[in-house]
């Protein structure tokens, strides 16, 4: 229950394991860059905030959906709990303890865990090695299995377990398509048993009619291995397919988090209506009849973020409060949680149906 | 419906007519195909969508028609491409500069990179103003302020004297189109010109060009691999696939009545916002197609799910299917209503 939101404050919730084990949980997330200026004597010039007081918790086998515009923070926030960046305060506990405490020795068994698929599986995977070799690094590093045939064997293994030929173990990256890399990146994120997986932009760079053959596939190996999933994705679309539950990002916030369907069906903040107001849908005739916030201008920039409510500039019903307070993410429904001081006061008609 | 598109086909002549458009590529792994044979039309103030899969030839045939393509490797082999009564492969090379930027011109999907990074925007937009249109410095300045409020750019006349890292992914795309629109042209082609950009700014971007479309009468050729993007906007579609045309029709009938199995396909394969969530997403099996190595008969044959013997010796011209409706598919009629 109260597990299932983000925990906004101190607010601790250990009762609500109703609905499954908690895996991840990110509290107060915060990962401020210094911006300097000057070549020998780097002066700090300002503070970019990528990821501004961010919680949520992922349970066992579910899938967050994490949405957000170029420059939201939500790639900063996956590389945050990966620990890839570390963040600047806020805690990410991952199957018990608090990720951000730990030094880079303590980590590397938990890195075993957390695994990432990236966007573009053209720059992701050295072209000098074969697939076999990408594919078997991590597990001779992490010492999976032992004996070069064991290594061999396991790479092979992986492969038929995303579809691909296991003979393209002796092929090199460029001789695949974009597709058939990507489910090399997927390989290559399974071959150390993780538990939980990070996937940044996974389909984004792909072909629409491969897009779908990876999405198939990243839910099959959901249901087959039990995998968490934390998907970062721009395309409402995609992610109202895969997510469970879904999380919007705008400027290194989370205005809004709830279950698939109630998000889809009642958005309440008017960055999650505008959104999915501008997803394009191929059809004509429903396009003709379709009502579009085109939100004005652009996405500010972290540096210089608005005062009070980071989205009011760009806001169709804001009032002159809005830049004024912070609105805290609250739970405005059971389980649906909006960070904005009018969300109840504006009602309109869902932006779809289903 | 059907009676009111062909008042308007009478209306409208012709700009662009794209005639058994041939563009190839000479490589050490064979000749590649890029373009084989494609024809289409444009009239004028219309929408044309060119859709189409990852090395499906639609970018190539868009450079064609500039004759943009580097040779060695390239080369349009065969074709016709005329535009307001020229055929554009027959001009000389001075000639044809006429043309490009003035007649016709060109939006790309990465503004960054067709952008000059060491000159304002300012320069590069009187640069074609002061090229094409014989503008003197002062004339070509004014223009230019005027051509970047045209596109939504607030303080235009601070702005010209910025660089194009000064400007977000937004709003160069909106230096590229008022680029695009300086020297009057009567036609654009877009490649990909919203891909790289958010959903809350494509969105902008596309109404932008749809309005400035219709009120300069400038007709637009949008080159993507999203059918979404286009629905809203196309009049015309043609649905390329490993470098042939495979259908072509209203976008009405591409997507109320889809008469190949890519199309068909690619429609089915993406999750859309207004229907029911499926349990599972339908793709399109297999691989995009590799140039160099294409199948005897018809491509798209192998990841065909209607395939017959037929589709592996005979590769299937484009046959009608309804009013001003093409595809190239041998059970194209038992696909009706599918």
């Amino acid at each position: 229950m109260g597990t299932i939101g983000p925990q906004p404050g101190g607010r601790r919730q250990e009762e609500a394991n109703s609905e499954g084990d908690i895996l991840l949980e990110v509290r107060r997330l915060r990962k401020y860059f210094p911006l300097t200026s000057g070549v020998l004597f780097q002066r700090r010039v300002g503070l970019i905030k990528a990821v501004d007081d961010v919680s949520f918790s992922i349970r066992k086998g579910e899938t967050l959906g994490l949405v957000g515009e170029s420059g939201s923070g939500k790639t900063t926030t996956g590389r945050c709990i990966l620990q890839l960046d570390r963040p600047t305060s806020g805690e990410v506990r991952f199957e018990g303890r608090d990720l951000a405490q730990l030094d880079e020795a303590e980590l590397r068994p938990v890195r075993r865990r957390m695994q990432v698929i990236f966007q573009d599986p053209y720059s992701s995977l050295n072209p000098r090695m074969t697939i076999g070799q990408i594919i078997g690094e991590p597990v001779r590093v992490h010492e999976i299995v032992q004996g070069k045939e064991e290594v061999r064997e396991r790479v092979r293994e992986l492969l038929s377990v995303v579809g691909l030929n296991p003979r393209m173990a002796d092929r090199f990256p460029h001789e695949l398509s974009g597709g058939q890399r990507q489910r090399v990146g997927i390989a290559r994120a399974l071959s150390l048993q993780p538990s939980f997986i990070v996937c940044d932009e996974p389909v984004s760079a792909l072909d629409v009619s491969i897009q779908a053959q990876i999405i198939n596939l990243l839910e099959d190996l959901q249901a087959q291995f039990g995998l968490t999933y934390l998907f970062i994705a721009h395309d409402l679309s995609v992610v109202r397919h895969i997510g469970d539950r879904v999380a919007v990002m705008y400027l290194g916030k989370i205005v809004e988090v709830a279950y698939r369907r109630e998000l889809y069906e009642n958005p309440l903040h008017p960055y999650t209506k505008a959104l999915l107001s501008a997803v394009p849908i191929p059809d004509p005739a429903v396009e003709a009849k379709r009502e579009r916030i085109v939100l004005k201008g652009e996405v500010p920039s972290p540096l210089n973020p608005p005062c009070g409510c980071v989205f009011h500039p760009r806001c169709p019903i804001a009032i002159p409060e809005c830049s004024q307070v912070v609105p805290e993410l609250r739970e405005v429904s059971p389980n649906h949680w909006v960070a904005c001081i009018r969300a109840e006061g504006y009602q309109s008609a869902p932006a779809h149906s289903g | 419906m059907q009676h009111e598109a062909w008042e308007s086909e009478g209306a409208k002549g012709t700009l662009l007519q794209v005639k058994d458009l041939r563009t190839q590529f000479f490589t050490l792994e064979g000749v590649i195909k890029a373009v084989d044979g494609v024809s289409y039309d444009v009239r004028q103030g219309e929408t044309v969508a060119i859709v189409g899969e990852s090395g499906c030839g639609k970018s190539v045939s868009a450079l064609s028609i500039m004759r943009l393509i580097p040779y060695p490797p390239g080369r349009i082999v065969a074709g016709e491409i005329w535009f307001n009564g020229r055929n554009l492969l027959a001009l000389t090379d001075e000639e044809m500069r006429q043309v490009r930027g003035k007649e016709i011109a060109m939006i790309f999907q990465e503004p960054m990179t067709s952008l000059n990074p060491t000159l304002t925007i300012g320069r590069q937009l009187t640069e074609t103003l002061e090229a094409h249109l014989k503008m003197s410095a002062s004339e070509a300045e004014g223009r230019a302020a005027e051509l970047l409020r045209l596109v939504g750019i607030p303080e235009p006349e601070r702005r010209l004297r910025q660089y194009p890292h000064q400007f977000s992914g937004g709003m160069r795309q909106r230096v590229m189109i008022a680029m695009a629109l300086s020297c009057n042209p009567k036609l654009i082609l877009a490649d990909e010109p919203t891909t790289a950009l958010d959903v809350t700014i494509q969105a902008q971007i596309l109404e932008l060009m749809k309005e400035l479309s219709q009120r300069f009468g400038v007709a637009m050729v949008i080159i993507t691999h999203n059918l979404g993007v286009v629905a809203r906007y196309a009049d015309q579609v043609n649905v390329m696939y490993a470098g042939k045309m495979i259908e072509q029709g209203s976008a009405r009938d591409i997507y109320e009545s889809p008469r190949h199995p890519y199309t068909l396909g690619l429609l089915r394969s993406v999750p859309r916002l207004d229907q029911p969530r499926k349990a599972r997403l339908e793709p399109i099996d297999g691989q995009p197609p590799d140039l160099a190595h294409l199948p005897p008969g018809c491509s798209f044959r192998l990841r065909c799910t209607f395939a017959i013997d037929r589709c592996a010796h005979e590769v299937p011209p484009l046959i009608p299917v309804g009013a001003g409706h093409v595809s190239a598919c041998w059970v194209a009629d038992t696909l009706h209503g599918k």
